[in-house]
């Protein structure tokens, strides 16, 4: 053929974009639009969610979720220097801690301590948001341990030097040298994480729940099975994402920021 | 020997299987500059690090102001407070303001208030030449006023020995001058320094004693005018020659 390799290629793209506008057009004239609206976004089932759904549901998913990341970050901070120790028992403990932690699935974690633990010992968990969110935490305390480490890591070896050079300990130059400067680097990974927590929040109703302790997920569904209808988890799912999206935009924003700060 | 600020004995360091430092025995008295002068890898920087301990030495003896801080038992974090360092990459605390930088030692270490050491901050910025910029923070300074900052920082401690680890090596040429009148200031009012440094007319000029170090080995070690004007050992006559060339 005549074509030139560009003429060639934009051909093709002219295909794919042709295909796609294609393939749209058929599943908006296929699909039942009413049908599909009425089952997963019938508007006064959305009506009914509220108020509930933000004074109870997104409250509790709130309160795990920073119980959860306060106790996480406590947990990864103190990992983390014990990971970077030259104690060798320190360095282990925290390795094994955070493989074992991160290598079971949250769900399993979450079973083995709200049920395993009360049924091996007795021992009854003081109230349900105390059971959900210290499993939470000691899951989240594994992945955001690798996270600081990595901050800690990316501090030039030359600051703790020259805190040592000035007398300082070990911990003083940690505290006050090396942990702030850490710390400006992983707020947008950290703040993933936190993202990553929210969601993970949706597990904690397999502990049981009782009516206040509801967190959005379990709302959801179990406004699915009062109303036979998909549009309480629909909503819940964008009340997720009313959540995630500014925080994502925010991590995304602070990371690019930094990127242009660096000289 | 009292008025002996620093002494090496028979020092040795071994990193793995590379042996940096083959038995150094140096001695600096009070008031004195020594410059340290040698092809990279020579060993001098390990050396000048093993003084303030920020290398552990493999084998053999360092006395800083009479305490032996190879001695299992010393505390390190203050006898480290007798040293004063300067590093070719500046390691200003990139999260605190100039002052900051000065003062944290003080504060955190001397116990010093904060008025006490901002007051004897300020007086450290004026005489490095830099007292407008107590409050930037060292990513808006040039390489040179960040070094002069250092300077600043390490001197505020009061130290008893300088010690300069290649102190402009990591600055645009324009601005070595700034940084090597301040040291030359430093050396005139009688502080004790050892200095690293590719410098020759600064050596030279400044120091009491050159040492001339390859291998791991002090090659020789004498007057600027002998050891670097007129050396007896053949590798510092290649040494020099090396270094001519490049100027």
């Amino acid at each position: 053929m005549g074509l030139s390799r560009r003429q060639r290629l934009r051909l093709v793209r002219g295909g794919i974009y042709a295909a796609t506008v294609a393939a749209l057009v058929l599943i908006l004239l296929a699909v039942d639009w009413g049908a599909l609206g009425g089952a997963l976004f019938k508007w006064e089932i959305v009506k009914d969610q509220f108020p509930d759904i933000l004074t109870n549901a997104l409250r509790n998913t709130v309160i795990f979720t920073i119980f959860g990341f306060a106790g996480g970050l406590s947990l990864g901070l103190l990992l983390a220097v014990m990971r970077l120790s030259s104690v060798k028992p320190y360095r282990w403990f925290a390795a094994t801690y955070i493989e074992v932690l991160r290598g079971i699935p949250l769900l399993v974690t979450l079973l083995i301590l709200g049920f395993g633990i009360p049924i091996a010992t007795g021992w009854q968990w003081p109230n349900p948001y105390i059971q959900g969110s210290v499993p939470l935490a000691l899951v989240a305390g594994a992945y955001i341990a690798e996270t600081v480490r990595a901050g800690i890591e990316a501090v030039p070896r030359g600051q703790m030097e020259a805190a040592r050079s000035l007398g300082m300990s070990y911990t003083r130059a940690m505290t006050t040298i090396i942990i702030p400067q850490a710390f400006r680097i992983i707020v947008p990974p950290l703040t993933n994480e936190f993202v990553l927590l929210i969601k993970d929040t949706s597990l904690i109703s397999v502990l049981g729940v009782t009516a206040s302790t509801l967190d959005l997920a379990r709302f959801g569904r179990n406004g699915v099975n009062d109303t036979a209808n998909a549009t309480p988890l629909v909503v819940a799912g964008l009340v997720y994402l009313a959540l995630t999206i500014p925080l994502t935009q925010l991590a995304a924003w602070m990371e690019r920021r930094s990127k242009a700060g660096r000289r | 020997m009292s008025e002996q600020l620093v002494r090496i004995e028979a020092l040795h360091k071994r990193f793995g299987s590379n042996h940096v430092l083959r038995g150094i025995d140096l001695s600096v008295t009070k008031g004195e500059v020594v410059c340290i002068i040698g092809p990279s890898g020579s060993g001098k920087s390990t050396l000048l690090r093993c003084v303030n301990m920020l290398e552990t030495p493999s084998d053999g003896k360092v006395f800083v102001d009479g305490v032996e801080l190879t001695d299992p038992d010393c505390d390190l974090d203050r006898a480290r407070t007798s040293t004063g360092m300067v590093f070719q990459s500046f390691n200003l605390f990139a999260h605190m303001s100039v002052l900051d930088n000065i003062t944290i030692a003080l504060r955190k270490v001397l116990k010093q208030d904060r008025a006490t050491a901002e007051a004897k901050a300020e007086k450290l910025l004026a005489r490095v030449g830099l007292a407008e910029k107590a409050t930037s923070y060292p990513a808006q300074l040039s390489g040179g006023q960040q070094q002069r900052v250092a300077i600043a920082r390490a001197l505020a401690m009061e130290p008893k020995v300088m010690l300069f680890d290649e102190a402009t090596s990591a600055l645009d040429p324009e601005l070595v001058g700034d940084v090597l009148r301040v040291m030359r200031e430093l050396a005139e009012e009688g502080m004790t320094m050892l200095v690293v440094t590719h410098e020759m007319d600064f050596a030279r000029g400044v120091a009491d004693r050159v040492v001339f170090m390859d291998g791991g080995v002090v090659v020789e070690d004498g007057h600027p005018d002998q050891v670097i004007g007129n050396p007896r050992e053949e590798r510092t006559k290649r040494f020099l020659a090396n270094v001519r060339e490049r100027d």
